[in-house]
């Protein structure tokens, strides 16, 4: 039977020989991820069913990346919570203060994921590693909980959206702008419990860092999973950070697909998601004057060394506007230094920016730049839901590094 | 289960259940004190042991906290009715055996304040209010049997 790239992924780690869309499966996880904030509650878990040891010390990742630096005594103790239990189980992928990174950028420049891999993680934003042509999704602690003891999880078979990319993007539009603007057109739930298999012979003009930002949101369209074949690009990101041996899948040329989208990159434009949904998509060129107070250019969408290195072409020479407190957070501590090492931390300081240690802190209301009631902010992060960065009635604006630099620049949402 | 409704509309995410201000505590009780604060800040001080929480599309959109599904359980609510939920929260309320139920034409006919009971075991939702019964497919039997052990991880 047909079977699309996420199937055949799936079909294989359960040892089925073919599976199809709506099927009940359980199959065997290669890494199971959790960070401070839905560790705690899967360890609980485990503790009140009588504890039990972990089913591989190698294939749990733990990353302490949300209130991290602790915010609070509370934060605190959930990452003594964490640590104990890595230390008394021997998780070997342990990531504290120090080494820690923003957890979506942090495993693959660790080597933690593969092509071909099954992957699940207590955070939304697991899809992320579908870039690496894994099947890789987000569960709840209870799913981390069962996947560190026994090395499997449940799944139900997802169709699939097939979302071809052709052409080349033009000047300043990045990968943040497809998926905005793929999530513009299918909505919030358009893909909801189906994979997004991204394919076309735009897929070549994606770099790693824009094929990471893409899976990184198919969430936002309430996709299980997003995921590019395994190609050229993957295999020789692969070469420089992943020990694994790739393992190559390919979508059956006859797969069943519930729907089609063309995206013809020559036609985008950078593109802004307007409070309070992802969905709420506008082209640069189509938006008034909003002035903003607050710019965040960082997360596991945009935290990037290319995505520091698109802010600081802007902000070179130049300073961020009076009103703009502008907040720049590398996702990991290798992509700090890499921009140390570039000159663009000092750009950002000399621009009038603020430079963070790694954290997920302003992305979700956390801390490290919490928004007050009104208040405006264009993020590179990759939600803007009520409330999620601040006070209820402050706005969240996604957008990519380039036009977040920009607006920090304008004091309004806009590019140069 | 019988309850009264709290009715909201498409799209609820995880952010508006359980604000992450508030992850830095994941006890239910801790959970529960600010669940739906931010869609609905009247919610704690009127929810009742039994409540359904009625919703249309989408339902748990977002985040993959289980503190949402922690925090709704805990306030008392015995069920969630959906037209459809966002397929994290859907694993998470199995996952933690919180009865929740797809079903389009209910959600959308329930308003605020309607008493509706609900029978997990034929797939039978009726709104007494209105006066309408309502029946939902069951659920794969693989499910139900986590369902049926209150869990993913009991035995």
């Amino acid at each position: 039977m047909a079977m699309t790239l996420s199937q055949k992924i799936l079909a294989a780690h359960a040892g089925l020989s073919d599976v199809k869309a709506g099927q009940l499966i359980t199959a065997d996880l290669d890494l199971v991820l959790g960070n401070d904030i839905t560790s705690p509650v899967a360890i609980k878990e485990i503790e009140a069913h009588g504890g039990g040891k972990v089913f591989d010390k190698s294939k749990i990742a733990l990353v302490m990346d949300h209130f991290v630096p602790n915010k609070d005594i509370k934060s605190a103790e959930q990452c003594k919570c964490c640590r104990a239990f890595a230390r008394e189980q021997g998780v070997e992928n342990f990531f504290d203060v120090g080494q820690m990174g923003v957890e979506h950028a942090l495993l693959p420049e660790k080597g933690l994921v593969g092509a071909g891999d099954l992957v699940i993680g207590a955070d939304s934003h697991t899809c992320t590693y579908g870039a690496l042509g894994a099947f890789s999704t987000g569960v709840g602690s209870t799913d981390m909980a069962y996947g560190m003891l026994t090395g499997k999880a449940w799944f139900k078979v997802p169709a699939a959206i097939k979302v071809v990319l052709r052409g080349k993007k033009p000047k300043h539009v990045s990968g943040k702008d497809v998926i905005l603007h793929l999530i513009g057109l299918i909505g919030v739930s358009g893909a909801l419990y189906k994979s997004l298999e991204f394919t076309g012979d735009g897929c070549a003009d994606m770099t790693m860092d824009d094929r990471l930002t893409i899976c990184n949101m198919a969430i936002e369209a309430g996709a299980k999973n997003g995921i590019f074949a395994c190609d050229d690009v993957t295999l020789a990101y692969l070469e420089e950070h992943c020990a694994k041996t790739p393992r190559v899948f390919e979508a059956d040329a006859d797969a069943e697909y519930e729907r089609e989208v063309v995206i013809d990159l020559d036609s985008l434009r950078p593109t802004v998601s307007f409070p309070h949904l992802p969905e709420n998509t506008h082209t640069v060129d189509e938006i008034g004057d909003i002035a903003i107070d607050q710019v965040v250019i960082g997360s596991c969408t945009n935290g990037r060394i290319s995505d520091l290195r698109t802010a600081a072409e802007v902000l070179k020479g130049r300073t961020v506007h009076e009103s703009v407190r502008t907040i720049v957070i590398p996702a990991t501590q290798s992509i700090y230094l890499q921009a140390l090492r570039e000159g663009l931390i000092e750009t950002f300081i000399k621009a009038g920016a603020v430079v963070s240690t790694p954290t997920c802190g302003p992305c979700l209301g956390g801390y490290m730049g919490i928004l007050a009631s009104g208040e405006k902010c264009v993020a590179t992060t990759n939600r803007n839901f009520v409330g999620r960065m601040g006070a209820t009635d402050s706005e969240i604006y996604l957008a990519s590094p380039y036009v977040a630099a920009c607006s920090a620049v304008l004091g309004k949402i806009g590019v140069l | 289960m019988k309850g009264f409704v709290h009715k909201y509309k498409d799209n609820v995410n995880t952010d508006e259940i359980i604000p992450a201000r508030y992850l830095n505590d994941s006890s239910p009780a801790a959970l529960a004190a600010h669940c739906m604060e931010d869609i609905d800040k009247t919610f704690v001080g009127k929810v009742k042991k039994g409540d359904i929480i009625v919703a249309e599309k989408n339902f748990g959109c977002g985040s993959s906290r289980e503190h949402a599904p922690i925090a709704i359980k805990a306030s008392g609510v015995s069920c969630v009715i959906a037209c459809d939920f966002a397929r994290i929260f859907f694993r998470n309320c199995i996952n933690i055996g919180l009865p929740i139920l797809e079903c389009p034409e209910a959600a959308k006919d329930a308003e605020d304040g309607d008493e509706i009971e609900v029978d997990l075991e034929k797939g039978l939702i009726k709104n007494v209010t209105k006066g309408k019964e309502y029946s939902v497919p069951p659920f794969p039997p693989e499910i139900r049997a986590i369902i049926a052990r209150g869990g993913l991880l009991n035995k």
